[in-house]
Parts: structure tokens; C-alpha cells; sequence
């Protein structure tokens, strides 16, 4: 049975209402630690919303005609990662032809998108929520600008932070843990209006 | 049974295909045609396949720039004036300019990427720097963990340099290196002998240059260094001089004492020996020598922890201790020291307290 919801839907509700970051909590690890300045964030934020979403449009292929019709579902873990660690490269090849300031600037973290588990969250979640194709890449569109409107706000508030007479025990990332937990409280005021299941 | 068939065939065939699309995506976007590389506004020109890092490419055209730490933007060594191309400045490269070499657009040749034509400026000398093709014709264990390597030169047959300065050594793909690697080492051998040069290589735990060296490299074997590098060598002047030298750090050392001895220059000079223990102490005999043939060398060995067994009543502690002994008014001293960064830090230090001028102490640190 498919999901009722709509595209359209699906897309704003995982920006706003069911932000993967804050309301999910998955891709913490990058979330923190590329989130000091605004630029790398904005940078890794792109990149993980299109890694996000060309993923999700693939995964979705591999999953329904490759996965499905050969019995196969219990091999997508496997298989959704191989596709998004392949993907994660062909994003460092761009990145490093056409942008090699920001390609030293993510440097080890680029390909820590391969083990960023939002992405991989946002292609179970797909399947758990029985979401055709349009609806899924809706899914990792919106996805993956959530995630990225979360890391620019949080390298907003940590820049505005560095000039914020801070007590010496919470510099740095006990005070971003702090601020990402009090976004996520402010986030959680939305997430009554859509259940996406 | 059947479905771990499929199932392996399956995901080896997404992997198989995702695969080759990396490899079609590599050659689209990792090639970046040829690239057009003017030095010193057509001094040298060339045409080089784009997309490798400048320091290599210039190497591979036989231009060799000078760098340490082998092309890991760690030693800072490796600057260029990039004229044109280049792309912005990378924030690793920033660290090891001033703003002087920010504006006239110095950058570490080891971090640019080659991605269309450039033109840069290097200073004259580096085009005397070449690549020689030798071979080890004495390996010696000096120490425990000290061994001289001795190389002979086939071609070019001779090498010009300045005592003090240092080689770089390429150490060959192996089982500890997938690709070559190259590392710095001062010339321990007098600058008067041209067809041949002495190493002096400390055992680095797990290093990947001197495991080769000390494990693997053997009498016969041919190697490729390139060089004269550096900027420490011994300036003319009548000041005394004051030599502070740890564990290897005794090699520039000493081949800057042959070319004292060579050239008759009688200078007083102290030349300060720190290693742990006695066993540790090398070329004993050849200090001894060149104090027969210098008069105003004086030799002062310092053990940090001498043995029961070595009955030293030398002088001991780091050897900074016993500078600052020996050393109270520096105001006309000269300085050259070599070894390990720490001392060399704490060397300065103590030298600059005691009225040695910033500008007359010169080093090469290690690290
Ligand atoms: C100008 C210059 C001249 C030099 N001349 C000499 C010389 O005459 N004789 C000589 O023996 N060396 C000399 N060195 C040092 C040499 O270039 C290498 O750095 C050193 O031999 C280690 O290389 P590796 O490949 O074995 O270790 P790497 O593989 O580079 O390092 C392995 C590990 O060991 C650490 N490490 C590296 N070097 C040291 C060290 N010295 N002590 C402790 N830990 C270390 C590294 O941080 C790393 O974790 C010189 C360096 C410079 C910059
Ligand atoms: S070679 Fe050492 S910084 Fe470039």
C-alpha cells in the first residue's frame, strides 16, 4: 500500500517538521564537527542533500527492481551502502575539479558522507514508509535541505558563539551539543502537525 | 542456497557497475588536458599533462624544488611565486606565509594542483639543483641506531655543494610505501669529495624512510637523490663559532668542519656533541682528526644518560645545559646548530638570552 501523503508534503515536512537532524537525530557526528564556520557548512550541506537525493532516486531503483524482484530486500543494507559510498566519490571528483577550496576545507569529512547515517536513514525510511518514486526523491530532496538548514544554523549561532563569554568546561563541543539540543526543542514544536509514519 | 547466489551475484554486479561508472567519471573529470608551465617568464617552458601536484610535476621536467617533508605541506619549503594560474590559496598553505609572500602570491608548490596553464618565478639557484642516479657502495652501523650510508654517483658524476646543506633520498615503492617517498638528509662527507657522499640516517620508530634504509637497503643497490638543498652553510666572517649537534644533526656539522680544515679557516669554534649515552657517540676518530688539522676546535661530548658501564666524567645532561655553561657573553658568536626541533627551539632560546643576534644562528631542524 503506498503512503498517502503528498510529494509536496513529504518534501516541507522533512525540512520543517520531521528535520532528520534534529528530529531524528541521525548524521550527528559531521552535523558537529563542520558546523563552525558558515561556509563549510553550507558547502557540506550541499553536498549532503544532493548526495541525499541522487541516492535516494537510486537506492529507489536498485531497491524495486533490482532488491524486490529477486527476493533480495534483506541485502539492502549492503546495497544502499555501496551505491552511496559510490556516489560520495563521484561528489569528491566534483568537488575537487571545481572547488578546490572548499575540497580542503571538508577534507576528511567528505568522505565521511559515506557514513553519514542520515543518508542511509533517509533510504529506509523510504522503504519502511512505502513511499513510490516522485514521493522518495521529494523525501531526499527535503531531507537533505533540512539537514542542511540545521548545520547553517548551527554554524550561525557557534559563530556568533565564539564572541560569547563561554564557561571554560563547555568550550567547544559541549556547548554545540547544548545548542543542538535546544534546536531540536524548538523543532519539536512543529512536529505535531504532519505524521509522516 | 539458491538466493546467496543471486544475492552475491547481485550486489557484485551493482559493484561491478557502480565501478566502472567511477572510473568513466575519474576520466572525465580528472583530466585536465595538457597544462602549459613558464618559469621565469620563459626561462623554462613546458607542456605537462594537468592534474598532479606542481612539486611532482616539476620534478618529473627535472625542475626540483626544495622540500623536507616530501610533499606534505608540513615543512613549508617547498615555495614557488605562482605569477598566474593556480587557483586561490589553500588554507593549508597559509600558515607558512607572511603577508609580504601572501601578496606576491607565494605558494607551496607541494599543495597546487595543476589545472590549466601557470607562470611562476623561482630563484635561479633551484635550476642548479639535479637529480643524480647513485649507488650504495658502504652501508656502516654508526650507534645502535645510527647507520652512514655511503653512495657513490653515476650519473651526473659530481655534485657542487655548499657544507651544511642537505639531499633529498628517494626511497622506493615497498612493502612499508606504496609510492616513492622522499626525505631530507644533510651530506655528512666533505664537500671537497665530489663523486661521492656519506649519510648519517637515524632509525625513526615505524618511519617509512629509515625502516627502508636500515632494514632493506643493501650494498649495491642503486638510488635516487636530488639536491643540493638548504640554506644552512657556513657564512665568512672571523667570529667565533659555537656548533651544537644532536644524535645525526652531527652530519652537516662535520662536513662544515672538513671544509674548514680544507680551506684553512682558523676560527675558534666549539662544536657541542649531545647524544644519550656513550655508545652513541660516532666519528670520534674523525673529530679527533679534524682537531689536529684545526687548532681552535675545541670538542665538547655531552651525555644526557651516561651508563654505569661508560665511566663518563665528560659533561652531562641536554646538551643546552652545558652551552649554557660554556657560553656566558655571545655577543660575537655565530651560531650553527642542527638535530632535533625541541633542542633547536630551546638552543635558540638559551643562545638569543645570551646575547647571540637571531640573524647569526643558523639550523636546520629535523623535524
Ligand atoms: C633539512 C633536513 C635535514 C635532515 N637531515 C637528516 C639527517 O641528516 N639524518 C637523519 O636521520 N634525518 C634527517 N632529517 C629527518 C628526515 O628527513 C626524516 O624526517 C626522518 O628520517 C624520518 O623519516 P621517515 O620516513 O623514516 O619517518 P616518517 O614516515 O616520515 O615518520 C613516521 C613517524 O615518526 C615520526 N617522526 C618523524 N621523524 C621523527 C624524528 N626525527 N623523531 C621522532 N619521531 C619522528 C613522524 O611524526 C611519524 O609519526 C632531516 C630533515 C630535514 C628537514
Ligand atoms: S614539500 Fe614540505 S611543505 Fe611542500
Amino acid at each position: 500500500m503506498e503512503n498517502p501523503l503528498s510529494a509536496p508534503l513529504i518534501f516541507f515536512a522533512s525540512i520543517f517538521t520531521n528535520n532528520i537532524l534534529l528530529a531524528n537525530f541521525l548524521g550527528m557526528c559531521s552535523f558537529l564537527a563542520i558546523s563552525r564556520e558558515i561556509p563549510s557548512a553550507v558547502g557540506l550541506g550541499l553536498a549532503v542533500t544532493f548526495v541525499m537525493t541522487c541516492t535516494t532516486a537510486l537506492n529507489y531503483l536498485v531497491y524495486h527492481y533490482l532488491l524486490v524482484p529477486f527476493q533480495l530486500v534483506h541485502f539492502r543494507f549492503i546495497a544502499f551502502i555501496v551505491v552511496i559510498a559510490a556516489f560520495v566519490q563521484l561528489v569528491e571528483m566534483v568537488i575537487d575539479r571545481y572547488s578546490p577550496r572548499l575540497y580542503v576545507v571538508l577534507g576528511v569529512f567528505l568522505p565521511l558522507i559515506t557514513v553519514n547515517c542520515a543518508i542511509l536513514g533517509v533510504c529506509l525510511f523510504m522503504v519502511i514508509r512505502q513511499y513510490n518514486f516522485v514521493q522518495s526523491v521529494a523525501y531526499g530532496f527535503g531531507g537533505g535541505l533540512g539537514w542542511l538548514l540545521a548545520i547553517v544554523a548551527l554554524a550561525g549561532i557557534r559563530e556568533k558563539l565564539k564572541k560569547a563569554p563561554i564557561p571554560k568546561a563547555l568550550e567547544g563541543p559541549g556547548i554545540s551539543l547544548i545548542v543542538a539540543g535546544l534546536m531540536a526543542l524548538s523543532f519539536m514544536a512543529f512536529s505535531g502537525m504532519i505524521s509522516m509514519g | 542456497m539458491m538466493t546467496l547466489v543471486l544475492g552475491l551475484l547481485s550486489i557484485s554486479g551493482l559493484c561491478a557497475v557502480l565501478a566502472l561508472l567511477l572510473e568513466a567519471a575519474y576520466a572525465v573529470f580528472a583530466d585536465y588536458g595538457p597544462c602549459r608551465i613558464t618559469i621565469n617568464e620563459g626561462a623554462k617552458e613546458f607542456t605537462v599533462k594537468g592534474g598532479g601536484r606542481l612539486l611532482g610535476t616539476l620534478m618529473d621536467q627535472g625542475v626540483f624544488i626544495p622540500s623536507a617533508c616530501g610533499g606534505r605541506g608540513s615543512c613549508g619549503l617547498c615555495k614557488v611565486t605562482v605569477l598566474q594560474g593556480g587557483g586561490p590559496i589553500l588554507p593549508t598553505e597559509t600558515p607558512y606565509m607572511n603577508d609580504e609572500e601572501l601578496r606576491r602570491g607565494t605558494r607551496l608548490s607541494c599543495q597546487v594542483r595543476l589545472r590549466g596553464d601557470v607562470q611562476l618565478q623561482i630563484p635561479e639557484a633551484f635550476f642548479l639543483i639535479k637529480e643524480f642516479r647513485t649507488q650504495v657502495v658502504g652501508l656502516k652501523p654508526l650507534t645502535p641506531s645510527i647507520k652512514e650510508v655511503h653512495l657513490k654517483l653515476i650519473e651526473p658524476q659530481e655534485i657542487v655543494f655548499k657544507p651544511g646543506q642537505f639531499i633529498q633520498f628517494q626511497v622506493p615503492e615497498y612493502e612499508g610505501s606504496s609510492e616513492p617517498v622522499y626525505r631530507a638528509y644533510s651530506i655528512a662527507s666533505p664537500a671537497s669529495l665530489k663523486t661521492e657522499i656519506k649519510l648519517v640516517i637515524t632509525r625513526v620508530e615505524r618511519g617509512i624512510a629509515t625502516t627502508y634504509i636500515h632494514d632493506f637497503l643493501k650494498e649495491g643497490d642503486e638510488v635516487l637523490i636530488n639536491g643540493p638543498y638548504g640554506d644552512f652553510y657556513l657564512r665568512h666572517s672571523n667570529r667565533p663559532m659555537v656548533m651544537i649537534g644532536t644524535g645525526s644533526g652531527l652530519a652537516p656539522l662535520l662536513s662544515i668542519l672538513f671544509q674548514m680544515a680544507d680551506e684553512h679557516i682558523d676560527r675558534p669554534c666549539t662544536l657541542y656533541f649531545g647524544v644519550r649515552s656513550r655508545q652513541d657517540l660516532f666519528y670520534q676518530e674523525e673529530i679527533h682528526q679534524l682537531m689536529g688539522m684545526l687548532p681552535r676546535l675545541r670538542y665538547v661530548p655531552v651525555l644526557s644518560q651516561p651508563l654505569a658501564e661508560d665511566h663518563w666524567d665528560g659533561e652531562t645532561g641536554y646538551v643546552t645545559d652545558a652551552v649554557a655553561r660554556g657560553v656566558s657573553d655571545g655577543s660575537q658568536l655565530e651560531a650553527y646548530l642542527c638535530g632535533n626541533p625541541l633542542m633547536i627551539n630551546a638552543a635558540v632560546k638559551l643562545l638569543t638570552e645570551r646575547g647571540v643576534s637571531e640573524d647569526r644562528i643558523f639550523f636546520d631542524k629535523f623535524g
